[in-house]
């Protein structure tokens, strides 16, 4: 019963949270709303006895809440920009697609044959999790991390304005590179 | 494993130390301050009391334009971050909760920190603020990757993400002594967690105080005593990753928990006094190009360690 109430007051709450990222006239409003909404969807999965899945939503959502605001100020720093600004584009169609997928996912939801539940509840998920992401999945979890390490790679070789020509001359033979601010190891 | 107490005489107990050791550490900064600007280091003992009792009486200040609701949370977050985050430290033989990912919890909690401070100085409508909270962020972005890998080596070598796993693991030798990168690198980040000493850039004098130029009255006490908590709370849990817990001889486990934490927090203290502050652009590199490989090396040794053993 506990967890029932505690559930729906978490599915209330990220909805509604989720509703204001769109609603809200900030920025930064709307990145923390989003935020909370985040951290409404990791309640469920301590309930499901998942807690390190759970304490990681918080803790990794927190980290790229702060990132993207970064990003967001940065981009939209003008007047009209900062506040009040507003999420909505295209408010009819925006409204038809999000109409019509929560449509087809409701749909599948009542209509899918979902299998009985099978098997115990492990004594350690976050063991069995470890087990699964070093052995089967494995491979998956290493060709996601290539992909995720070049594309870190590829936004800062894109968003940065000097590139090793500026730094260590045409002809790259520069001893010490031509920096504005020397880095800390004196390089 | 450690015990959880009573309910509610824990928190109690908790809130009660993490208070007076704030008090500490702040009293500590105080006197180190007054002696070397040559007044009486005695009486700086009570000047946190006086500044906060000044505080308490000064009207709270308003921007135009300002976030309020947003400033106001992210001065009210500060401190309950800390706190949040002091739930899985063990006093001895017991926390307040010894959570079975007690290692990330205190991870994610102290994380909360970044949004604190970034509202703080957005809310406020102010470009010292704005300007204070960014180079929060790239702190964060510099310290928190060996931060983390410093606290994946701990619960490493434990086999255990819980905290009094930690402590149990090191019956017969201490984590400082087996893994001396990772609680090294585990200190400069408390540093950086907390925004002291060499990492106190985000609310430098440079920017009229960054983060903290325009809270005034009660709002900058919430701040200054959430700093304080964070820089207390992160000493406090070197003990239980590095040091051994409560273990030690003659005194009972509470009190050696709360003796090592007085020498972290005091050695922190100390540090923040002496260490200019660094640059973050100057400490990113040093992060990245340093402490990152210099921390995946030491868990890459505890690993091979822990598979020997």
């Amino acid at each position: 019963m506990a967890e029932t109430v505690v559930f729906v007051v978490c599915a209330v709450g990220a909805v509604a949270s989720g509703v204001a990222v769109f609603v809200l006239d900030s920025m930064a409003r709307a990145t923390f709303a989003l935020l909370a909404s985040f951290l409404f969807a990791a309640v469920p999965l301590l309930l499901l006895g998942l807690s390190y899945l759970g304490v990681l939503v918080v803790l990794m959502m927190v980290m790229e809440m702060m990132v993207m605001v970064v990003f967001m100020i940065m981009y939209m720093m003008n007047p009209a920009g900062l506040m009040p600004m507003s999420m909505l584009h295209n408010k009819v169609g925006a409204l038809a697609v999000a109409i019509g997928t929560f449509a087809v996912l409701a749909a599948g939801v009542f209509l899918v044959p979902w299998p009985a539940r099978e098997g115990a509840v492990p004594a350690d998920p976050t063991l069995l999790l470890a087990e699964a992401i070093m052995g089967p999945h494995m491979l998956v979890m290493m060709l996601v991390g290539l992909v995720l390490f070049a594309t870190m790679v590829a936004s800062v070789v894109l968003s940065t304005p000097r590139g090793r020509y500026d730094r260590y001359g045409d002809d790259l033979r520069r001893a010490r590179p031509d920096d504005p601010i020397d880095g800390g190891l004196g390089r | 494993m450690v015990e959880s107490a009573p309910a509610l005489l824990s928190p109690l107990v908790l809130l009660v130390l993490l208070g007076v050791f704030a008090y500490g550490a702040a009293a500590g900064a105080a006197v180190l301050h007054a002696r070397a600007a040559g007044t009486a280091p005695v009486a700086a003992i009570a000047a946190p009391a006086r500044e906060s009792a000044r505080l308490l009486v000064q009207r709270r200040r308003t921007v135009p334009g300002a976030d309020t609701l947003l400033w106001r949370l992210g001065g009210a977050l500060l401190p309950v971050a800390a706190v949040l985050a002091a739930m899985v430290i063990p006093l001895g033989p017991v926390a307040v909760s010894d959570l079975s990912v007690g290692v990330v919890w205190f991870n994610a909690m102290e994380v909360l920190a970044w949004c604190a401070v970034w509202l703080l100085g957005w809310g406020a409508n102010s470009v010292w603020g704005l300007v204070g909270g960014y180079r929060f962020l790239v702190q964060g972005l510099s310290y928190e990757l060996p931060h983390m890998f410093a606290l994946i080596t701990a619960a490493l070598g434990a086999g255990s993400l819980r905290v009094g796993d930690v402590v149990a693991a090191q019956e017969e030798v201490w984590f400082a002594v087996l893994m001396p990168a990772a609680f090294a690198i585990y200190l400069v980040s408390a540093l950086a967690m907390a925004f002291w000493g060499p990492f106190d850039a985000p609310v430098g004098r440079d920017l009229a105080g960054g983060a903290a130029a325009e809270p005034a009255g009660a709002d900058r006490l919430v701040l200054l005593a959430g700093r304080y908590l964070l820089l207390t709370v992160v000493a406090a849990m070197a003990v239980p990753l590095f040091l051994g817990g409560g273990a030690g001889p003659l005194l009972p486990a509470w009190a050696w928990s709360l003796v090592k934490t007085a020498v972290v927090l005091g050695a922190l203290v100390w540090i923040g006094h002496r260490v200019p502050t660094v640059r973050m652009d100057r400490f990113t590199e040093v992060g990245w190009m340093v402490l990152i490989p210099l921390s995946l090396l030491q868990a890459l040794v505890v690993s091979v360690l822990v598979l020997v053993r």
